[in-house]
Order: C-alpha cells, then structure tokens, then sequence
C-alpha cells in the first residue's frame, strides 16, 4: 500500500513540501499583511476576487487545451474581442458617440451573441487541430493573430466605453453592501463559483473528462479505446472559446472600458496560472483546484507587489520568476520519485 | 586481479511502498555471457540500472576489476566501459547513423587552427569500421529511422562497442527480431565474448539463454537466488528457481468447444498495397484462432484493418451474418469487436492515469447515472472484480498504471475490453515482454473467455504459445493467408513452411 503521513505535523509537512510556491507566498501575505495597513481589509479581498475570476475563467478555457498536450495561444485576443464586442452591444443607448448604430439589446441577448462568437472561434481552432492536424502552438499562433486584426477592424482601433448602467451594475455589484460601512460581496465570486464547481463536475464526473484526460495521457491509445478524440478535441476548444468570451463580457466594464489591446497577454497568465497549479504540460494531469491555486497565487502575487509598493515595471520581472521558480519546484516531485 | 570483471554485493533499493532489490548480487567474469533472469519486476532492471548509474543503490557496493567504485550517472559508467543497450531503444530517428553513434563524443578538429568544429570525415570513417565490426554493412550517412528496429539495434550495439566497452548489457535484446536477426545478433556477441567482453544478457527467452550463455543467475522479488552454470540447468528448473514453485504446465487444459461460424472476413484488401490483401477467413463461436507468421508478414496491420485503426479498400465483415461497417476503432467497439494492440506503450497504457481510468475508458457509458455523471462507484467495483478475477497486483485502483510491471498492465488492459463484453476479441502478441508466472494466467484467462463462448483470434510470433493455446492456426506470409492447420496437427515445421512460401 501506498505510503500516508500518519500524524499531524507529518500531514503539514508533506503539505508544504509539496505546495512550496503557495506556502512562501502565504507567508510573503502574513508578513505584507501585518506590516503594512489595509492589506487584510474587506476592499482589497474584493479586488483580488475580481482580478481572479477573470483570470480563473480564462484560465479554465485554457486547462482542457494543456491536459490534451495542446496550448491555447489565441485566449487573450478572444478575450479582448469579446469584451469590445460586449461593450459595442451594451453601450448607453442615450451616448452620441456609439462605435455602432445598433438596436438596443438587453444583457442576455448581448451574453448570448458574445459567447456564441468565442464559441465559433474556438471551433475554428478546434477545426484546424483535429481536422487539418496543424500543431495547437501553431494552430492559435496564427488564429491568435486574425482575431486581433478582426479586433483592430471591428473596433477601427478606437476605445469602446460608456457602457448602460445595468451592465456596469451587474458585472460590478455587490451583495451586502452598506454605505460607507462594508463594501458587500461582488457578483464575480458567483461567476467563479458556479464554473469552478462547473469545471469539477465536466473534469470528473463525465465521460467527457475522462476522454480528456485519456488523450492527455495517451492520445493513440485513447483513439483504440474508442475514444473519438477529434470530436472530444473539438470540444475542448469550443468550451475554451466560450471561457474566454464570458471573460471578456465581465472584464470590459470591470475595467470600465475596452480596446483592442484588451486581453493582451492573458493567454500566457493563463498558461502560467495553470502551470503553477501543476498541470501538466506533457498532458493527462491538471485539476480545476490546481488551476486556482496557480491563479490566485499570480493575483496575489500582483497585489502583493502593490502594497509593497514595488515598481510596477519590476512587476514582470518578479512574475517571470515566480513561474520558474514555481514549475521548477514541481517538477521536483516527479523526478524524485525516479 | 580478482577472477571477477564486476561484482555487485548487498545491492539495495527501494522505492516509495516496494523493495525493488533486497541484497542482489551479481558476479560478472571476463568473457562470458552473463545470463540475468526472473520474472517482471524481480529486480533485473532495477539491478542493472543501478550499475549504469542510472539509479542510485540505497545500500551496497561495486567492485570493478577489483577496485571498488561509485557509478553516479551513466557518463560515468560509460567512461570505466561499462554500457547498455536498452529494452525500449532511443535512437534519434531524423540524424544520421553516424551521429547517433558518436552523440555527445562527437571527433573534433579545429578549423583555421582554433576553431573548435566536429570532423564528419572521421566520423563516418570510424563508423564504417564499427559498423563492419558488428557485421552490418548499412551506410553511416544513412538517417536512423529508415533503418528497421533490428537495425537500430545494431547501432546501439555497434555504439556501445565503440565506447571499448569492458562490460555489455543487453536487456531483452530480441523481444523485436526475427530468427534470422537474432542469429545475427548472437553472432555479434560471440564476436565480442571472444574479445574478452563480459555481457550480460536479460531475456525471457529460455532457448536463447540456454544456448548462448555461459553462467546464469536468477532473481526472485529483487532477491539474489543464485548462480549456475548454464550447462546445469533446464528450461524447468530454470522456471522453478525463477518463481519458486514447480510449474508442471506451461498452458491450462481448454475446455472450449467451438461452435458455429459467427465472424466471417471476405477479400479483405489493405490501401496500402504493400499490406494484407484478398483477406478470407471465419471464426467460430468460443474459438481461439491463432494467427502465425514471420514478423513483417502484415498480420498486425490486418487485424488493425479489421479494428478500424488502418484503413481498407475493399472486404466484407460479417458477424452472425449481419454486415459490419468499421472505419475507426469506435465503430468496432459498438459492434462488438476488441482489440488488445501489440505496443502496450503506444496504443495500449495510458502512462500516467490511474488504473481505475485506464480500465474503465472503453466502457465509460456504462457507469453513467442520469447519462451524465459517472458513478465512480461502479468504478471501483469494476476494478476490485478484474483485481479479483485476474489476480492485478497493485497497490490501489489509484496508482498510476506506468508503475505497474508489463503483466498487470497487460491484464489491466484485458479488463479494458473484457468490461464491453465483446463478441471478437482480437489480442495482438498478448504475452510479449511478460514473464512465465503472468503469461500462465493469461493464457487461463484467454481460455476461460473461449469457454464462455468468445470468439478469440491471437496473433503470436512464440511458436509454443501459437501450437499451445489454438483450436486453429492461421499463417500469413507478404500480406497474404497461405493457408489454415488444425491446433492439433500444428508443428513448427508446418507453420514454417506457410510462412516462408513466398520468401
């Protein structure tokens, strides 16, 4: 049988030689948090927790790529068409200035519209992976680059902002909130809820999951199995594209207006965020925990940064180390077992 | 000088939750082939990686030529002249033959007197006269992957003779290789053992053993049992040492009756016109048809024609009369056909999932609750029955199937298809790189599915196992079927003869 730490000090133990990256980053919070004011306040939480659904959202399109030893390069600019898309469809109606003269479209229709788009990107890619063979890095490499150029013709390479105010509300609102006393509970943590339980359920429980896991582990083998893995393949993107299209529909009037340099780079924080969650890029391992934890431990981080006042152009460089450091230290689990 | 090339004492090692060696030694003489023997996951592997530095031993010691030493990585080992040819080959298949000898001790000149440069002419050179020396005449210039699995394996050795090596071993060198290109390896050992080469040699080949190795020594759960000269032993009492306990027989009694003809292939034709052609043939309910040949006779590639792996032109395939469209593996599945494929590493295992998803993927649907949520429930049972029904060692349905030995893998991969309940199964070499102990239970297991009234076609290149386990063979030579024979009446001399009639 299998080896398991009996006491309790033992558990912690394997807990934190296992998780170095979230331990140290715990303790760089604890320190952060008692030195310097408002760190552990009610608003700060309120800003990690939007940051990170976001991030989480994309992040969970992206996983399903890396289990099956793929990659999802076009995320970010998906993500930022999606979110001037949004913004096009759901701008004050009463604003002079409108990018498009449009009918007026109520918050559903728009969410609908915006996630059937990110739907038909995803296909396309999922096409051109399982259909035409092309390597996935490529495959996004170059969608990645078309759905920026749609980007910069949609939008004429003009901002996009003045959103209806119902739309503001309902990506920026909050539970619970009382002038002047407790900012209440964003709306974005039930976003991040429901698809992580969503995501748990689709990674576990279904045969959907499972094929996924399986083509990670051992696509020809998956195939003999009768796994049909264009059509599981197909599917992952597809879901993916729709990820990064909820996304973009949030983050447009979180950031209170949207460009088409909108999402840039989000594909890559996703790929991190995932890595450092310890999935697996030589595909078949990757949880929806994981993934969050990767994500949260790059928000933190972030915020962590802030209030330490650091110069935000340090920011990548300190970034850039925290994922080697990260995948490097986990890596370690498996070569040690060797 | 002591009477020893290398000797290993006290060897131990263990990895999380299993003992791979308990004290094992091995002592090595100069010129002699070294036979290493015992069943999967005796240790032998684990034993000669730790002298390739490969693995570090937790406890014991090496002495070479009567100095003890340290082996911290395989660099070093191959610096003293120690080197390994691998079971799974790792060759560089886009470079040249050449390039793959020398990687990484690549002949150096320097042009205009200080640049460092690597001097192809001397290295084509050398490997000419390498290559001569292992008796292969194959141009160095040539690109790896245009050379066949025997020829690779050449070069490995060719590459290891290169490094002047004083210790050679050889893990399960003809698991791949036909009759003729095993006597051109053994040609190539005898060369190298009249050098003063000590070799060992793992392999579960009890022939090959006995005939071309000097001193044999056999292993048992990572323990030493002992040594003998090959002279003294018997393929027997070579069995009896290895798992230690008599086996009287090497296959079960079948109780299988074949009944009706039930799957019928008429003028079945690959697209590829090299492979099968005007394929006919039927199988019976509850019958084992054994499929002989000699390797590259297209039988592999003709039951995954029938599978759906490899495409066709033209054929029909009937069961029960009913006319069966197969174009991919999902289409044979849902008819009732199952395929346990010949690489348990390629098509087989999924690497680094669990035992419980590996055996449950074919089968996924029906666990489902509400067709959605997989019950992992039933999971689970499905597991403990085929832990129970076919004896799988391991540690929980949680474990990763890649650390399983090839066996249990194997008969978690049975327990794969047997969870569809399949009409046809088709097991592709089903016992290859599987030693004697696990091999005994897979034949019961395939007779007892004979039994049950499965209709069961076994490709087998192990001409006791084709004769041993058939209620009929079928030979195929050059893509074609030349003929059928009875189990009974079945000889190797008549199998032979189908089998080399367009050679």
């Amino acid at each position: 049988m299998e080896k398991t730490a009996t006491s309790l000090p033992q558990k912690i133990w394997k807990l934190i030689k296992e998780n170095p990256i979230v331990v140290l980053l715990v303790i760089a919070c604890v320190i952060v948090g008692f030195t310097i004011d408002n760190f552990f306040s009610i608003r700060n939480f309120n800003s990690l927790i939007s940051n990170t659904t976001v991030r989480f959202l994309i992040a969970l399109g992206v996983s399903g790529c890396l289990i099956t030893k793929g990659t999802d390069l076009s995320a970010g600019r998906a993500v930022g068409l999606c979110a001037c898309l949004a913004g096009t469809l759901l701008q004050d109606p009463t604003y002079t200035g409108r990018m498009y003269n449009w009918p007026e479209v109520s918050l559903l229709v728009a969410f609908i519209i915006v996630v059937a788009v990110g739907a038909l990107f995803g296909l396309i890619n999922g096409l051109i992976i399982s259909k035409l063979n092309v390597p996935p890095f490529i495959a996004t490499l170059g969608t990645q680059t078309i759905i920026y150029g749609i980007c910069l013709v949609f939008t004429d390479a003009q901002p996009v902002g003045k959103f209806k105010d119902s739309y503001k509300n309902f990506v920026n609102g909050t539970w619970f909130s009382v002038k002047g006393g407790f900012p209440g509970i964003p709306y974005l943590l039930a976003w991040a809820v429901i698809f992580g339980l969503f995501f748990w359920f689709l990674y576990n429980k279904t045969t959907h999951g499972k094929y996924m896991y399986a083509i990670g582990g051992n696509e020809n083998a998956a195939e003999v199995s009768g796994v049909n893995t264009a059509r599981t393949k197909i599917i992952i993107y597809v879901t993916a594209g729709m990820m990064y299209a909820i996304a973009g529909y949030l983050l447009a009037p979180k950031g209170g207006g949207a460009n088409s340099g909108s999402g840039m780079g989000y594909e890559l924080e996703a790929i991190a965020g995932c890595t450092i969650g310890g999935v697996s890029t030589t595909g078949g391992i990757g949880t929806v925990g994981g993934v969050l934890v990767g994500v949260l431990v790059f928000e933190l981080l972030k915020i962590v940064l802030q209030f330490l006042d650091v110069n935000p152009y340090y920011n990548y460089i300190v970034q850039g180390l925290v994922i080697v450091t990260a995948v490097a230290l986990d890596i370690r689990k498996y070569i040690a077992k060797k | 000088m002591s009477e020893y090339r290398l000797e290993m004492r006290g060897v131990c090692k263990s990895f999380p939750g299993v003992k791979a060696l308990d004290h094992a030694q091995l002592h090595l003489r100069p010129g002699t082939v070294h036979a290493l023997m015992g069943e999967n996951g005796a240790g032998k592997s684990t034993l000669m990686k730790c002298m390739f530095g490969i693995y570090k031993m937790d406890e014991g010691e090496i002495i070479f030529e009567g100095q003890k030493v340290s082996i911290a990585d395989p660099l070093e080992a191959l610096k003293m002249g120690i080197a390994m040819v691998h079971q799974e080959l790792q060759p560089i298949p886009a470079r040249t033959v050449g390039e793959n000898i020398f990687l990484g001790r690549y002949p150096m000149k320097k042009a205009l007197g200080f640049i460092p440069i690597v001097d192809h002419k001397k290295m084509y050179e050398d490997t000419a006269a390498l290559l001569k020396k292992v008796r292969m005449d194959f141009d160095p210039r040539q690109m790896l992957g245009e050379l066949s699995v025997s020829q690779m394996q050449s070069v490995e050795i060719a590459k290891a003779v290169s490094a002047n090596c004083k210790v050679l071993i050889l893990d399960e060198p003809t698991s791949s290789l036909t009759q003729n290109e095993v006597e051109a390896l053994f040609r190539i050992v005898d060369d190298l053992k009249r050098e003063g080469v000590s070799i060992v040699y793992i392999s579960h080949k009890m022939d090959e053993i006995l005939r071309i190795s000097d001193e044999v020594t056999i292993m048992r759960d990572g323990q030493y049992i002992g040594t003998w000269p090959a002279k003294e032993l018997t393929t027997d009492s070579i069995i009896t040492k290895m798992v230690g306990r008599e086996l009287t027989n090497l296959f079960p009694q079948r109780e299988n009756k074949p009944g009706e003809v039930v799957f019928r292939v008429e003028d079945f034709t690959s697209i590829n016109p090299k492979s099968f052609r005007n394929v006919n043939f039927e199988l019976r309910k509850g019958e084992i048809l054994g499929v002989g040949g000699l390797v590259g006779a297209q039988r592999t590639e003709l039951m995954e024609g029938l599978f759906g792996i490899r495409s066709h032109t033209t054929g029909r395939i009937t069961y029960k009369g009913k006319e069966m469209r197969i174009n991919r593996p999902k289409d044979a599945i849902d008819q009732g056909v199952a395929m346990l494929t010949e690489d348990r590493r390629a098509t087989g295992i999924l690497g680094v999932l669990s035992v419980a998803d590996n055996i449950s993927v074919a089968s996924l649907k029906q666990y489902l609750d509400f067709h959605v949520c997989i019950n992992d429930r039933k999971v689970e049972k499905l597991v403990q029955d085929n832990v129970a029904k076919m004896n799988i060692k391991t540690p929980s349905s949680k474990t990763q199937i890649k650390s399983l030995s090839g066996g249990n893998q194997q008969k978690v991969l049975i327990g794969r298809w047997l969870a569809n309940d399949p009409d046809v199964l088709i097991l592709d070499e089903p016992t290859r790189g599987i030693d004697v102990g696990a091999k005994y239970e897979i034949y019961c297991i395939i007779a007892e599915l004979a039994k049950q009234g499965k209709s069961i076609i076994m490709i087998s290149s192990e001409m006791s196992e084709l004769i041993g386990m058939s209620d009929r063979v079928m030979v195929m030579c050059d893509g074609r079927v030349t003929g059928f024979i009875d189990g009974q009446d079945a000889t190797q001399e008549n199998i032979m003869e189908l089998a080399t009639q367009f050679a």
